[in-house]
């Protein structure tokens, strides 16, 4: 009965990009930095496909997308921690949204750490779905770009993974895993003029993070995708840190010898 | 206490209870929570009404109600903020469907650029639209377009026991009474159909006047209502029995062409010592405010954020009051008692307690939209008083004696202290309420004026 209306009357376009994003595909579109990531999309007048499981939430976010400005949103419905399942999405995306130019990997997992320390499924869990799938996903999609020569490849890991600490290590190290991946295929790209971007976020506010102490002075999801959008559109960096303050954290943190940081109860 | 038994009702494997704090915009009562649940998703709210031991649940938003309406404490919230999609607009009818956790404000700068606005709006843009329904509030056009209930087409309400509920006037009209004005005690809102209003930009014909009585202000008010979409007055409230007040009115303007961009306002970063606020500084400040409008008297083309929100314009004003917090007074009382009101304002002007934001209206006849619906015929007026302990509570019982001696009403999303017995006299007809109460909501409001478990 409600008729859905795409309006570019109410797209702003911020500034000129230095690159040309403008058709950004979303692995992992229900997480909670995406969501913000969209809405700022979606507001600068950009065509946006979303993938993630459910059917259901892809159609809330279809809809909202679209009445806020993004000119054309199309979603896929896919497990991506499957990665059987990659080859029909990268299709999809070919065949129905040719010629984008920018992929957002943004899903990922995390686990309270002393399950995956009691099983070695949960562990194992934890690993493919932050890394493993991962890597094969974004393997597919660099292949594109890098035969097209053109584009931009992001991916959200996290400040974890720059050192591992007694309170989350497995998630860290498949994290940090993650970014070791990026910064090698940044370099294989280089010479196509494929970008690739590791964002790394301090702790953000969202569903994945509600249940951790502190949770209420973790970063706000808007500001970070504010960083994370800006950093699409221009050409540098190559890493993110967002809130910026965490560069100069986890700089700090990585000096520490490890004799003192083993002790530490981080 | 009846929060621990919902806190040891739930299931849980901590020890110790985690204790979140919840503050409402007064900042008073200081509550804690036992959990608050954040869903993300509509699809996630069945589970959580599921999961709840009953009376233990109740939806939160933005947390602009001033006093404990929208506390639980010592039990569970649902923090609806995540809920803040806008599942549909159809320009040409000017019909938007959003899920209840969308703010005001979002929907402004969706529709508006395309010619239309919202049917009613409180002074603030940053509320939900579920909070917006759940206290059927009410704006500077109550005497033309009635109360932002009256123009919710369609609900759904996740209830408890019947799972997704759709409410109209044809299905569930019942439902849809008691949900409007309902507290958030019916159930969650998932998703609200609102129709907007064609306006033709985002400016307002604008014009203010001085008045120096109460029957000054009736008088404009009268002539007001039929020329102007939108009235409202501020008054002086240390000025008693003759209050010196401006009294504003607009209507949407014209195209004005111009597009405004407002800049973002200063913020407070944390509360002002309790001192900076004394009936001096106060009373300097009301008249330095009554000196200035009414040497600008006149006519103006404003855009429409100074004229609807001026108070957005300062992020986080409430910590003005200091760590105490605040408490506001809205009560209406029926023109026929205008002595009454008289005696209100000069009991308040005698105090010297008053605040600079003293903010009067006169309300239309519409029928109410929702079963505990506040505005209705009379003079409303809306003052904050700083929270000083036993003195402040004590002036605000003693006005109390004269809301419910008049016959006049006091406004539940103001509130935080009011009696059982005012309740009663303020919404006689509270108990045929009951029955559409969720087993799993209550709130700390309900419970404190109800005396429900």
């Amino acid at each position: 009965m409600m008729t859905l209306t795409a309006q570019p009357t109410t797209s702003r376009p911020a500034t000129t990009p230095a690159t040309a994003m403008k058709k950004i595909v979303i692995l992992g579109a229900t997480s909670g930095i995406a969501l913000e990531v969209q809405r700022q999309l979606a507001h600068q007048g950009r065509e946006l496909l979303l993938v993630a499981r459910s059917p259901q939430r892809l159609a809330e976010l279809q809809a909202d997308l679209a009445v806020r400005g993004a000119q054309q949103v199309l979603t896929y419905s896919a497990d991506l921690a499957s990665i059987q399942q990659h080859a029909a999405i990268f299709e999809f995306a070919r065949h129905n949204f040719p010629d984008f130019d920018t992929v957002l990997l943004a899903y990922g997992s995390m686990h309270d750490q002393k399950e995956s320390e009691g099983s070695v499924d949960v562990l194992l869990e934890e690993l493919r779905v932050n890394f493993v799938s991962a890597t094969a996903i974004l393997t597919l999609f660099a292949a594109d770009l890098e035969r097209r020569r053109t584009g931009c490849l992001a991916a959200i890991t996290s400040v974890a993974g720059d050192r591992g600490r007694r309170s989350n290590y497995v998630y860290g190290s498949a994290k940090g895993a993650l970014s070791l991946f990026l910064q090698g295929l940044r370099s294989r790209l280089y010479p196509a003029g494929v970008r690739v971007i590791t964002i790394k976020p301090g702790p953000v506010q969202s569903s994945m993070t509600d249940h951790l102490p502190g949770s209420a002075r973790f970063a706000d999801p808007e500001q970070v995708a504010r960083d994370i959008v800006r950093a699409l559109e221009r050409r540098s960096p190559d890493v993110l840190y967002t809130p910026k303050v965490w560069r100069y954290i986890m700089t700090a943190v990585q000096q520490i010898p490890e004799t003192i940081f083993k002790r530490l109860s981080l | 206490m009846s929060g621990q038994s919902a806190a040891t009702l739930r299931k849980q494997s901590a020890a110790s209870p985690p204790i979140k704090r919840v503050l409402s915009w007064g900042r008073y009562p200081k509550t804690a929570h036992y959990h608050v649940h954040k869903p993300s998703w509509n699809d996630q709210v069945p589970e959580i009404l599921r999961a709840a031991a009953p009376g233990s649940l109740l939806p939160y938003g933005l947390g602009r109600s001033y006093g404990d309406s929208c506390l639980n404490a010592g039990r569970e919230l649902i923090d609806c903020r995540r809920l803040n999609r806008i599942l549909g607009f159809d320009e040409s009818t000017g019909m938007v469907r959003c899920e209840g956790g969308v703010s005001l404000s979002d929907i402004i700068d969706v529709v508006l650029p395309v010619g239309w606005f919202l049917p009613v709006t409180p002074g603030t843009r940053f509320v939900t639209v579920g909070g917006a329904i759940a206290n059927d509030v009410h704006g500077k056009n109550h005497h033309c377009a009635g109360t932002f209930g009256a123009h919710v087409r369609q609900i759904g309400l996740h209830r408890s026991n019947d799972g997704l509920v759709v409410c109209n006037s044809e299905e569930n009209a019942d439902m849809l009474r008691a949900t409007v004005g309902g507290l958030g005690l019916t159930g969650v809102i998932a998703w609200a159909d609102i129709q907007l209003k064609r306006v033709a930009g985002s400016w307002v014909d604008a014009e203010s006047t001085p008045f120096q009585s109460l029957n000054a202000f009736l008088d404009l008010s009268r002539d007001s209502n039929d020329h102007f979409e939108y009235t409202v007055a501020w008054l002086d409230c240390f000025a008693g029995k003759n209050p010196r007040g401006i009294f504003f009115r607009g209507n949407h303007a014209a195209d004005h062409g111009k597009e405004f961009h407002p800049k973002r306002g200063p913020k407070l970063p944390f509360a002002l010592p309790a001192c900076m606020l004394n009936r001096y500084s106060v009373r300097a400040f009301n008249t330095a405010y009554y000196r200035i409008h009414a040497a600008k008297k006149g006519a103006a083309v404003v855009p429409y954020e100074s004229f609807f929100y001026p108070l957005d314009s300062i992020r986080q004003w409430n910590l003005l009051y200091g760590r105490q917090g605040f408490l506001q007074y809205q009560c209406v009382i029926p023109e026929t008692n205008l002595d009454a009101f008289e005696e209100l304002l000069d009991r308040i002007a005698r105090s010297g307690m008053g605040s600079f934001l003293g903010v009067l209206k006169q309300f239309g006849s519409a029928p109410p939209a929702g079963m505990l619906s506040f505005p209705r015929p009379g003079l409303t007026i809306a003052l904050d008083f700083a929270m000083r302990g036993e003195r402040t509570l004590k002036l605000m019982q003693s006005l109390d004696e004269i809301v419910r001696q008049s016959g006049g009403a006091l406004y539940p999303a103001k509130d935080a202290r009011m009696s059982p017995a005012l309740f009663e006299t303020s919404f006689p007809r509270w108990r045929g309420f009951v029955p559409y109460i969720d087993p799993k909501m209550s709130s700390s409001f309900w419970r404190r004026v109800t005396g429900a478990q």
